[in-house]
């Protein structure tokens, strides 16, 4: 589970961990497996040894104690560092045309035939992705999220279209 | 049991001589009850021409065309008409709305042409609509709806005097991400409920999400195969468990 999303639920107020864990199983709905959100104690266990939140026992009569944690200063700088952090994963399309280049110039492979076969994958994944999309009611968390996974399969289908004309036409 | 749609050595060609156009060359096709198939290509392989042919909108050079058990290739136009009003729907990339109607005018206007009474032609747009999901747009004219809302009107309007055969055309071709999904869900409901789907394409996602895929180049077919239908969940989709 991202450490940083943790500490951005506690920035609000001090909360015990089962708190939290339901606050993003209500945000995520059936995504909150994928995140992990049983995690959440090691999450909190690890963010304690590096000094990003600290935590107090509660105690109560009619049940076990629990434990509240809450932001340190250095916690709170986490945060505002990772809400205007812009960085964003990039996709690694070098890999694919060095294979292509490669297996070209070495009569490895034909490259056509191995954008083939990267298409029909890429043709299965947009399959599913679609699918679950359509599976979700409109305007949920869900089908919004699924709706970048479609777009990104497609951008890449794309650019796979372009790899066929530049390759068919000989390099 | 008969095929809903069978073409066979089908061509329409174009022009003469060295500027002979081949739009369709020789393709044997076809489409049982039930079923529902995609046909992709490059813009201009002949997909749109196909399917043209194949709901009597165009007549091929040679070859046959079977809709229904009936022969189409080879009749006037007006049993043409006759036979796209009583077993084909329509659908358009630019949904061909009328204007000037509301939504649930527009789906009833082919049951009217095709004398059901008033009465019943409304019922059955209005059911229809219900099903599109568009209930509470019954009223509104296209203008006031949105590109999948306004889409799924004209899907509504196809159904309406219950075709053997829905033909679309390019189908998500003006619209965008999100409502592209709302027309592959629908179109989805109606394969589960058997209506015959015939949808030429060149969106990635129209394509992939087909029971059968068949892929057109320079005006004959290329590939035809069936997609698997496995499914798989959000979850596993957005945790990279199934990549």
């Amino acid at each position: 589970m991202q450490q940083e999303v943790v500490l951005a639920l506690l920035a609000k107020q001090p909360s015990h961990g089962y708190e939290l864990r339901a606050r993003i199983e209500r945000a995520l709905g059936p995504l909150s497996e994928a995140f992990n959100a049983g995690q959440m104690y090691v999450t909190l266990g690890r963010l304690e040894q590096s000094g990003l939140v600290t935590s107090t026992r509660e105690a109560a009569a009619e049940r076990p104690e629990r434990r509240v944690f809450e932001l340190t200063a250095a916690g709170r700088e986490r945060v505002e560092e990772w809400l205007t952090d812009v960085t964003w994963p990039r996709p690694d399309l070098t890999n694919f045309h060095l294979k292509l280049t490669v297996a070209a110039a070495g009569r490895l492979s034909d490259p056509l035939a191995l954008i083939g076969s990267q298409r029909h994958e890429l043709v299965r994944r947009l399959r599913d992705a679609q699918r679950a999309a359509m599976a979700e009611p409109d305007g949920s968390d869900v089908s919004l999220l699924l709706e970048g996974v479609v777009l990104r399969i497609e951008a890449d289908l794309t650019w796979l279209d372009a790899c066929e004309r530049a390759w068919g036409v000989g390099r | 049991m008969n095929a809903a749609v069978r073409v066979t050595r089908l061509a329409k060609h174009y022009g003469r001589g060295e500027a002979l156009i081949r739009a369709v060359d020789d393709v044997d096709l076809e489409v049982a009850p039930g079923e529902s198939l995609v046909v992709v290509g490059p813009s201009g392989c002949g997909k749109s021409t196909l399917l043209q042919l194949m709901g009597g909108l165009d007549l091929p050079t040679s070859g046959e065309v079977w809709v229904a058990g009936l022969r189409i290739d080879r009749t006037s136009e007006r049993a043409r008409a006759r036979l796209r009003r009583d077993h084909v729907g329509f659908v358009f990339q630019d949904f061909h709305l009328m204007e000037e109607l509301t939504a649930v005018e527009n789906v009833e206007l082919p049951a009217l042409l095709a004398g059901t009474p008033s009465g019943q032609a409304r019922r059955a747009a209005t059911t229809l609509l219900e099903a599109v999901g568009l209930a509470d747009r019954m009223r509104h004219r296209p203008g006031q709806l949105s590109g999948g809302q306004k889409q799924r009107v004209a899907i509504a309007r196809a159904l309406v005097n219950r075709p053997t055969v829905l033909l679309a055309d390019e189908p998500t071709g003006n619209l965008d991400s999100a409502a592209t999904t709302e027309v592959l869900r629908l179109f989805d409901h109606l394969r589960s409920d058997g209506q015959t789907l015939v949808v030429v394409s060149h969106d990635q996602r129209t394509a992939a999400t087909a029971d059968r895929m068949a892929s057109m180049r320079d005006g004959a077919l290329a590939h035809d195969v069936a997609l698997p239908s496995d499914t798989t969940t959000a979850a596993e989709i957005l945790s990279g468990s199934r990549e």
